[in-house]
């Protein structure tokens, strides 16, 4: 039964992207030991701290886990010590957790930034930010993917 | 089950409706659209003999991350497929030298309100034509070009830049031309018509459960106001056809063709059902 | 594979403002996790990064993974200290580059 409606699916053009990130193929999820690694070898020795400092926005529910909106935001002055460095997103439910890492500068202003992603089910998603001081920020929001409605 | 309860919870509270936690509806968002500056038409009253009260965009159904996506044209994925169609516009294709800017040298202007009031009738063909079929009969008639494939991404690109000059305009179909009313009766005859092995016409979702989820998905009216839709499913334009045949596919009955006779007549029918909302194309569906 | 970069900011601001710019690029992004209707793997090629500089001077990156959706979008902020030029870099995996630009006036 799931073959013959995998194979109808892949006749008809547009629905052949179904498996997009609902069927990850051969490859087995990250657990969240992958993405604890991920942030040790992004803070080094530093703990990280989860005050607030850190902003991460994420809707509640995605409608479509292929575009999900995300945001982060962390609070600083963005110069000399108190400036954020890097901000990195991580998805500890996808096949591989790497999102994306933000760089910011002096130029930025302001460290804040904003993209769409791919969660391939329901989970946490995390946020880490280092400073130029060298401390790490770091926040986590759960979104509800909501897979598998009706329509083709 | 627990599942089904906990999103329904969810949606219901983000729709900020009158929260009936056990049971799974939420009513459309009560929410304008705006794009480029235009206020979008996404409820009205229903034309005389409808089967509702009030028409609902499809827009209002979706959740707020995808409502945002149409209300910007800049973020409006969509848009892509638009901006192609507009370099399509001058393209010289076939035996004639022509493009179709050769006759309509001001899109903007002259596809102004097409995309509101098809399909119409084809006194050549003696059937309904869509936009997608009114750019083959210009292809192969003024430009001796081949006509598109179903669903060539030219096909889809064209036909949203039509359609979008239209955007903001109240769909309004003449069914006095030619037989196009007997045609709608007959797409409106299929449209109550159960089909395939789950035994399901459109109207058992779109008009008998709008409002209501169908597993994790909120089932809208059914409108066709804003296709082709950018649907972030398969992340690209997605054409009218192509999403009735995807319905179909889903009741697992055998699926129509498409531009096939029941195809145009479902088209002139469903088109019909929305009269008076904006035409949205390219919207932004899950 | 992608083309058009779509790029949006204020054309003047202050000196010192902080703007918000907007980037929207037509790509799909294939993830490498999926599989074609025989079976077979699609071949992982996305954009795996966005630079954004001012003046010649690096303001903004972004490495970006699989995991970001089809026509990627980013949205960030800019201090601008004079007038001058953005220019946006966006690199794919089969090693093309998309690039676009756009001035700023600062009055």
């Amino acid at each position: 039964m799931q073959m013959n409606r995998r194979s109808v699916l892949g006749v008809f053009g547009g629905a052949a992207t179904v498996a997009a990130i609902g069927l990850p193929v051969g490859l087995a999820n990250a657990t969240p030991e992958d993405t604890m690694a991920k942030i040790k070898e992004f803070a080094g020795d530093k703990e990280p701290q989860t005050g607030g400092k850190l902003t991460l926005n994420t809707p509640e529910i995605a409608e479509n886990g292929n575009s999900v909106p995300v945001g982060v935001s962390v609070e600083s002055a963005m110069e000399g010590d108190d400036m954020v460095e890097e901000i990195m997103i991580l998805a500890e439910g996808n096949p591989n957790p790497d999102v994306v890492t933000f760089k910011f500068s002096e130029l930025s202003g302001e460290a804040i930034a904003e993209t769409r992603m791919r969660l391939a089910k329901t989970q946490d998603v995390v946020a880490v930010a280092r400073m130029t001081n060298g401390d790490i920020h770091m926040a986590k929001a759960p979104v509800k993917v909501t897979i598998g409605g009706c329509g083709g | 089950m627990t599942k089904k309860v906990i999103l329904a919870a969810s949606v219901l509270a983000l729709f900020s409706s009158p929260v009936m936690l056990t049971k799974a509806t939420a009513d459309p968002a009560d929410a304008t659209l705006t794009i480029d500056g235009k206020e979008m038409t996404v409820k009205t009253a229903a034309p005389e003999g409808h089967p509702f009260d009030t028409l609902y965009s499809g827009w209002l159904y979706r959740e707020p991350e995808t409502r945002a996506l149409e209300e910007d044209s800049f973020e409006n994925p969509g848009m892509f497929g638009v901006e192609q169609g507009a370099e399509l516009w001058s393209v010289v294709e076939g035996t004639a030298g022509k493009s179709c800017e050769s006759c309509h040298a001001e899109p903007e202007v002259d596809m102004k309100g097409v995309g509101a009031s098809f399909p119409k009738w084809d006194a050549d063909a003696k059937r309904p034509i869509n936009i997608e079929l009114q750019i083959d009969k210009c292809r192969e008639e003024n430009m001796g070009a081949e006509p598109y494939k179903f669903d060539a991404a030219e096909q889809k690109a064209l036909t949203a830049f039509i359609k979008h000059q239209s955007l903001g305009m109240p769909v309004k179909l003449d069914l006095s031309q030619g037989e196009l009313q007997t045609w709608w009766d007959r797409g409106k005859e299929l449209y109550y018509t159960r089909t395939g092995q789950l035994n399901l016409s459109c109207s058992n979702c779109h008009e008998d459960h709008n409002g209501q989820m169908i597993r994790a998905d909120h089932l809208s009216q059914g409108q066709v106001n804003g296709f082709p839709t950018y649907r972030l499913k398969q992340s690209k334009l997605i054409s009218l056809h192509n999403r009735f045949r995807g319905c179909v596919r889903d009741t697992r009955a055998e699926i129509p063709k498409a531009f096939s006779d029941d195809l145009m007549a479902l088209e002139t029918y469903v088109t019909w059902r929305g009269t008076g909302l904006s035409v949205e194309t390219p919207a932004v569906r899950q | 594979m992608a083309s058009k970069p779509r790029v949006k900011l204020p054309k003047s601001a202050s000196a010192g403002e902080i703007i918000t710019i907007k980037t929207l690029i037509s790509h799909e992004m294939e993830s490498g996790q999926r599989k074609d209707k025989n079976g077979e793997v699609i071949p992982r090629q996305i954009i795996n990064k966005f630079t954004v500089t001012f003046n010649d001077k690096t303001v903004f990156e972004a490495d970006i993974e699989p995991a970001i959706s089809s026509n990627p979008y980013f949205e960030f902020a800019v201090k601008v200290p004079e007038s001058g030029t953005f220019k946006f870099t966006w690199v794919d995996d089969d090693g093309s580059v998309y690039e676009t630009e756009e001035a700023i006036e600062v009055a």
